[in-house]
């Protein structure tokens, strides 16, 4: 049996800088069972026996965010053989709050002070031995970035494993409280037998819904104890959560003194300081701000990223690797049907998404960039006021933005949002900011029927964001995002220089993990769709055809052609470009020229706008367009939102919405387009009206649910491992 | 009384009691927000909230809604 060591701390402690040096290139990167949390694990370097499981960063052991019940659970019920408690030594009193919690635990702990360099730097230094003695662990001085006592620091972890016991742990609390909990010991020693009975006994005291189920005490033990805490709380004034906490606070800020010797002659400010004086500035932050987006679209989308797009797409793609294995095939004469497959199917289909992969690493690499530097964070303080109105976070705005590029990387971007109600409600938005691969339909339609008008591009871009807005705060007052567990306290880190290796591998990560999870689905949905448009049945057997319009695809799509007859475009041609978008939007202008029987067409479908214009009234154009800005996106962006989602559930329930809403708009606009231009009120009139009054009241409904009431619930509850 | 909501940018106040329940008032606390602790109000962000406030030596992100639960003087 090999040894697992977990490795805690506070976010922003450095972390993933230690993780990394501890585990080089060994990590497995998943999700903790049940929850969107990400857990990463690696063999220590040189100990092919030892596991390193990262924990996910926390501030407290209490069951409020989803980051603090998985390592509450992981701690408490699998127990590792020993705890890395990492803590940053420039922010000592904060970070031994989780401390104090950890070693309640009774597992071998050691604490690593990190930054231990910069703490130097600043001239103040630690007395060692006597923030040993007061906390009963090993502590050590380390720095995770420089290389500075992590030697030490294996060594020492895994001595610390075959220690026999760990110290006894030192009493944190003080006067009744400490004999309210020592008296809870007493009583839970029997129902525990190897359990860390400090942890429950002070979990017990502060009421912890979580481990009282667990435990399910007898009802006249239960308010035998219950006494004990009342009498604690009417002495503090206070209810017994508040008590423990800042008597742990007590305790450190007192424990602080005495072990940190501070550098008084240091008056100036640190550069950190000064550098935030300027980019949060009441003046300046929005336009540094502006600047900055401006620059990751500008090399993201438009310059560096587009091309790589391109290359990976046109040149790679499309002629290397398509245009090489056609003329293979041909010269090896393959069954047209699997070189059709293999061709246009697979590559044609998985190509036009994986062309989108060099362009998310470019993405990915100024997003981690920008997060080691410590700028996210004030992008959310700075946006915060804006996108909290529509359920959203501040740091919804740079999804959105990439979105106006391509969704696929937007909603990737959306793994910088730690709040996972706010990530999800982003996510379920951000394809509606019109893509780059939505601009051909806008220019198809403008052109064969608004004489090439700007202002439908215009109202595009209008449609999206104000439907991204309407459905946040739709989706904000509905049960599944109601309220937050926790309200919006978000650490400011001190800024930092990125360290190339972090950034690196996070860029490696989100990238690869894209093409690992969203590759399948987008696979199997492109063959699924080829196999539909390219076989039909002719002379009574199912065989391959050459005309699209007897495919499999027509069939379906004269089929399900009436279900549009409402939003204006009932014609089945329609409804099949409609379909082919999913692969790509930009795919819905080929798609009607080859059902006009037009071979070739260019972007902006010229060729075709005249059987356009005869078989739509501009109304229903209209109509179908806002259908397509606002459905389901294509598979890349679908792979992408379940590879985010981690969750079927939640990435139908993205795709119905988007759907739903989608035809929803689509019928407003056409229906009571009707009647505006004129046509007599029927019942679809009526439907509309009665539609648009349901968004309205959905709209402006007061929310039943109080913002902080919903309870924080996860999947597979604590359970007794 | 006053709450930290009303406190101006450049004050430095100590926390006299914490209102709310639960996760909300625990998270706060969490995050060092205790009694007799020293906050100074570092600045407002651009557009009126969140406020920037600097305690235990770090700094915090807090919206005006919740830090019209911390009671200061």
């Amino acid at each position: 049996m090999g040894i697992t060591i977990a490795l805690a701390g506070n976010p922003n402690s450095g972390k993933t800088t230690l993780f990394n040096s501890l585990t080089g290139s060994s990590q497995r990167v998943g999700n903790w069972p049940g929850v969107t949390v990400e857990k990463k694990e690696g063999k220590l370097k040189g100990h092919k026996d030892v596991t390193i499981q990262d924990l996910p960063g926390i501030y407290s052991l209490s069951p409020y965010t989803l980051e603090e019940v998985v390592t509450r659970r992981y701690l408490a019920n699998e127990r590792p053989d020993a705890i890395i408690n990492i803590i940053d030594g420039t922010n000592l009193e904060r970070n031994l709050y989780l401390t104090t919690q950890i070693l309640e635990l009774g597992i071998p702990t050691i604490i690593a002070v990190n930054m231990i360099d910069v703490v130097q730097k600043n001239g103040d230094s630690f007395n060692l031995a006597n923030l040993e003695d007061a906390l009963g662990a090993e502590v050590l001085e380390i720095s995770a970035l420089k290389g500075i006592g992590i030697n030490e620091l294996i060594t020492r972890s895994i001595e610390l494993v075959n220690q026999a016991r760990p110290k006894e742990i030192s009493s944190v609390f003080e006067g009744t409280v400490e004999h309210a909990i020592a008296h809870i010991e007493e009583s839970l020693e029997s129902v525990l037998s190897s359990k860390p009975l400090r942890w429950y006994a002070i979990k017990v005291f502060e009421r912890d819904e979580k481990v009282l189920e667990e435990l399910g005490l007898e009802e006249t033990l239960s308010s035998h104890l219950e006494e004990h805490i009342r009498f604690c709380e009417e002495e503090y004034q206070d209810r017994a959560e508040s008590i423990i906490t800042d008597q742990r606070y007590l305790y450190i800020s007192k424990l602080v003194k005495t072990v940190m010797k501070k550098n008084v002659d240091r008056m100036e400010a640190s550069w950190s300081d000064r550098i935030d004086r300027v980019i949060t500035n009441r003046i300046l932050a929005l336009p540094i701000f502006a600047l900055v987006m401006f620059f990751i679209y500008y090399i993201s989308i438009s310059t560096v990223g587009g091309y790589a797009t391109d290359w990976a797409n046109d040149t790679f793609f499309g002629e290397l690797v398509a245009g090489n294995l056609n003329d293979w095939f041909e010269a090896t004469s393959v069954a047209p049907w699997l070189s059709g497959l293999i061709v246009e199917g697979i590559i044609g289909g998985v190509g036009a998404v994986m062309g989108f992969v060099p362009q998310m690493f470019i993405l990915f690499l100024l997003l981690s960039i920008f997060e080691e530097i410590g700028y996210m964070a004030r992008v959310a303080f700075i946006m915060d006021r804006i996108f909290r109105k529509f359920g959203l976070s501040g740091k919804s705005f740079i999804p959105m933005l990439i979105s106006s590029g391509c969704g696929v990387p937007g909603i990737m971007a959306c793994r910088t949002i730690e709040n996972e109600r706010d990530r999800r409600m982003t996510i379920m938005t951000t394809t509606f900011v019109p893509c780059g691969a939505k601009m051909p339909i806008v220019a198809l339609l403008a052109g064969a029927l608004f004489g090439g008008s700007g202002l439908i591009a215009t109202s595009a871009y209008f449609i999206g964001v104000g439907s991204v807005i309407v459905s946040g705060i739709i989706l904000k007052k509905t049960r599944p995002f109601a309220g937050e567990a926790a309200p919006f306290v978000m650490e400011l880190p001190a800024y930092h220089i990125p360290s190339p290796s972090n950034v690196l591998r996070a860029t490696w990560e989100r990238g690869w993990s894209f093409i690992k999870r969203a590759g399948t689905i987008i696979l199997i949905s492109a063959i699924v769709l080829w196999f539909l448009q390219a076989f039909g049945v002719e002379n009574g057997s199912l065989q391959m055809v050459e005309d699209n319009n007897t495919s499999l695809l027509a069939a379906i799509g004269v089929l399900i052609a009436p279900v549009f007859a409402p939003l204006g475009f009932g014609d089945w041609k329609a409804t099949v470009a409609t379909f082919t978008g999913l692969i790509a939007k930009e795919n819905v202008v080929g798609t009607f020229g080859v059902l006009y029987g037009v071979a070739e067409v260019a972007e902006d479908g010229v060729e075709i706008w005249a059987n356009l214009a005869a078989s739509f009234t501009p109304l229903a154009a209209f109509s179908f367009l806002v259908f397509n800005l606002l459905c389901a996106p294509c598979f890349a962006a679908i792979g992408a939102i379940r590879r985010e989602m981690s969750s079927g559930k939640w990435t139908w329930a993205a795709i119905g919405y988007q759907t739903g809403y989608a035809y929803v708009i689509a019928l407003i606009v056409y229906q009571l387009g009707l009647v505006f231009s004129g046509n007599p009120f029927g019942v679809g009139s009526a439907v509309a009206i009665l539609l648009l009054g349901l968004m309205m009241f959905m709209l402006f409904r007061k929310s039943k649910y109080n913002e902080y009431e919903k309870p924080l619930k996860v999947k597979g509850e604590w359970t007794n491992a | 009384m006053k709450t930290l909501k009303e406190t101006n940018v450049g004050e430095t106040v100590v926390v006299t009691k914490l209102n709310g329940a639960g996760a909300v008032a625990k998270r706060i606390m969490d995050m060092g927000v205790t009694k007799g602790v020293e906050i100074y109000v570092r600045k407002v962000a651009p557009l009126g909230d969140p406020i920037e406030i600097c305690l235990r030596g770090y700094e915090l992100s807090i919206r005006k809604k919740d830090a019209e639960l911390i009671e200061v003087e």
